[in-house]
């Protein structure tokens, strides 16, 4: 059997002997062989020292069993860590951020407990995947999409907690902003619900948030208060159509003007879906000709990819436009979004393909771009995408949050992609996503695998990438164990208060430190000084 | 997580599906299983590969499972894993628990022991 750090053999024993009581023997694993698969299968530090492992791991079937491990642990001071699905990955998967902490698997607990299609809603447990609920609805042709971000093997309620995002309309795609109450196991072992949920006999679990008094459901995202049991979910109502299309500008002048136009239409809530600002020769992937061209950084610079473009035939930049609505309504913001944007000289547009739902299973089967139409699927998680491509084994994603203004966009852009040449990587992506409703996110998708020198590499240069963010008052959205406490100490006004403060709520709330010890930087007391 | 950023995946992937869409052997379904036959049902190891396999590695357009075995074999054996004689039950058990590239480890609490053996059998059967 794996050790515990700061646990006596026969404590940690005594808690797998308690825990196989709570949840049943086959369900506490301890073994080698058993454990292995709870490894972060993207870490960038895999077969190093400090990769993070498991000790055990427990997966109860309810809140109760839930409860009942938690407890165990509490008494005996044992560092849990849960997960979800565990499919978290860029972002540490299923192994812990405290080496040595038993995960506490949610996976069992995968019961959709109602979806509304009158209120459009649903309350689902933590290992409930996109795919599980997409089902659901289609299986009982609920007239309800759900928004999933490009994995649809992770968890509704996973992914809300870390801030995850997709790509459907506003509200519903900034999955931690779409959900509508929770239910959460504290430390103690006490069970809380959240707005609405806290008030006996009310039905508004699902509608309202507030409930009464102070919000307290973001202190259970990103951090280590309570594992959230039970979540819900406002869902978009399934529209009448849909129309995919692209906008598209012909110069490396025309970027900011182009990323300002977008914004506009963003803000005047025209574009309500996710876009993400595109150059097929900034980009890439380069030919023989563009990647020399891409390290110039002098005066020509600018004419030499103009011209480039103009001899490939191709946008300087493009954007997906989505829009959900009935037919006239679409078609209406269609014409709108056209005009706004052929204020630029050169501006093209395509219609890529349009829907009217219901859509039959040939015809989700034939959709290409199915996240956009809510369709979880796992299309963009291929290792090989060309035949003399070396497989991608995973990735860690920079991804600092910039504001809505084309300029500092482009600037950004350029300013990162100067970095990585000098870094000597070439991340995946790079491309302005506006995710959350008013940032842009750019994401760097650095690869890693089980090169312990390429990995080496990538953290450094990453570590690199965060402090030029950082200067600028760039911070990340989300992030890797292996740099959260970095990457929260950059959110360092007034010398770390909002930390400070956090670390006085994990005193409070869990006093002996037993849950998630230093997610997003927030490490119990008797870790502070020596696990940051 | 967001690989939709991916441009050499994205832009490429299109590609190998298009390369792909001339034939599928399967009718498409994200989960087959939801309307399975009784046949199916009787197959407890298929199921078990429509409802945790098939989403990657089935014989359809946008698999990445299926897409990256096609690049990394060009042709030499069967890029779907339902149509390749050459696995045997040892090989897919170690990979659904180990995985391999941008395919994670699955644990027990996603595939039992004996939902991978399921699953083993049926892709190692004989007289495909």
């Amino acid at each position: 059997m794996r050790t515990v750090p700061g646990i006596s053999s026969a404590d940690f024993a005594a808690a797998v002997a308690e825990w196989q009581g709570a949840v049943g023997k086959e369900w506490v694993f301890t073994s080698d062989e058993d454990l292995d698969p709870y490894r972060d299968s993207y870490s960038p530090i895999r077969d190093e020292k400090t990769e993070r492992h498991a000790s055990a791991a427990v997966a109860p079937a309810s809140v109760e069993e839930v409860q009942a491990v938690v407890r165990i642990a509490n008494r005996r001071r044992i560092p849990l860590y849960p997960i979800s699905t565990g499919r978290n990955l860029t972002y540490g998967g299923s192994a812990p951020v405290y080496s040595g902490s038993v995960i506490l698997d949610l996976k069992r607990m995968n019961r959709i407990l109602e979806v509304s299609e009158k209120n459009a809603c649903a309350l689902v447990e933590p290992g409930v995947s996109y795919f599980d609920l997409y089902r659901h609805i289609r299986e009982n042709k609920l007239k309800l999409w759900i928004d999933c971000p490009d994995p649809g093997w992770g968890s509704p309620l996973g992914n809300a907690l870390d801030h995850g995002a997709g790509y459907t309309n506003t509200p519903f795609r900034d999955h931690f902003d779409a959900h509508c109450g929770m239910e959460v196991v504290l430390a103690d072992g006490e069970v809380l619900r959240t707005g609405m949920g806290a008030l006996p006999g009310a039905q508004t679990w699902q509608q309202f948030k507030y409930g009464m008094g102070p919000i307290v459901d973001g202190l259970f995202a990103q951090s280590n208060f309570g594992v959230v049991t039970k979540m819900g979910f406002w869902l978009m109502p399934q529209p009448e159509t849909a129309l995919l299309a692209t906008v598209a500008a012909p110069r490396y002048r025309d970027g900011v003007r182009f990323c300002d136009t977008l914004i506009s239409l963003i803000y005047e809530d025209v574009l309500k879906s996710q876009t993400q600002v595109v150059s097929p020769v900034l980009m890439g992937p380069p030919d023989a000709e563009l990647g020399p061209l891409l390290h110039r950084w002098d005066e020509g610079r600018e004419s030499a990819l103009d011209a480039y473009a103009q001899r490939k035939g191709l946008p300087f930049w493009t954007a997906p436009v989505a829009l959900y609505g009935p037919q006239s309504v679409v078609r209406a913001q269609w014409a709108y979004v056209k005009e706004r944007f052929s204020a630029i000289t050169g501006a093209t547009f395509s219609e890529d393909a349009s829907y009217t739902f219901p859509l039959t299973d040939e015809q989700v089967g034939k959709v290409i771009d199915k996240t956009r139409l809510g369709i979880p699927n796992l299309a963009y998680f291929a290792s090989r995408s060309a035949p003399d491509a070396p497989p991608l084994e995973g990735h860690m994603d920079f991804s600092p949050i910039v504001p809505m203004d084309g300029k500092v966009i482009v600037s950004a852009l350029d300013l990162f992609a100067k970095a990585c040449q000098e870094l000597g990587i070439n991340p995946l992506g790079g491309r302005p996503l506006f995710y959350h409703t008013r940032t842009a996110t750019l994401i760097y998708a650095i690869p890693v695998g089980r090169d312990p020198a390429a990995n080496k590499k990538a953290r450094e240069a990453f570590a690199k990438l965060m402090d030029i963010g950082a200067a600028h008052g760039w911070g990340e959205y989300r992030i890797h164990p292996e740099f959260m406490d970095k990457g929260v100490g950059y959110y360092s006004f007034n010398n770390h208060a909002l930390l400070r403060f956090q670390e006085k709520l994990k005193d409070a709330a869990d006093p002996n430190g037993i849950l998630s010890a230093g997610r997003y930087g927030i490490w119990p007391k008797h870790l502070r000084d020596t696990a940051r | 997580m967001s690989l939709r950023c991916l441009t050499l995946a994205g832009s490429l992937l299109l590609a190998g599906a298009l390369a792909f869409g001339a034939q599928p052997t399967v009718s498409w379904k994200l989960f087959p299983d939801s309307a399975s036959s009784q046949s199916a049902k009787a197959e407890t190891g298929k199921v078990d590969f429509l409802n945790a396999c098939a989403v990657c590695h089935a014989a359809e357009p946008d698999r990445p499972g299926t897409m990256s075995l096609q690049f990394k074999y060009a042709g030499r054996l069967p890029a779907a894993l339902e149509q390749r004689t050459d696995l045997t039950s040892e090989i897919v058990t170690y990979y659904v628990r180990h995985g391999i590239a941008m395919m994670p480890s699955f644990r027990k609490t996603e595939l039992s022991d004996a939902q991978v053996a399921a699953i083993a059998a049926y892709l190692s059967r004989k007289g495909k």
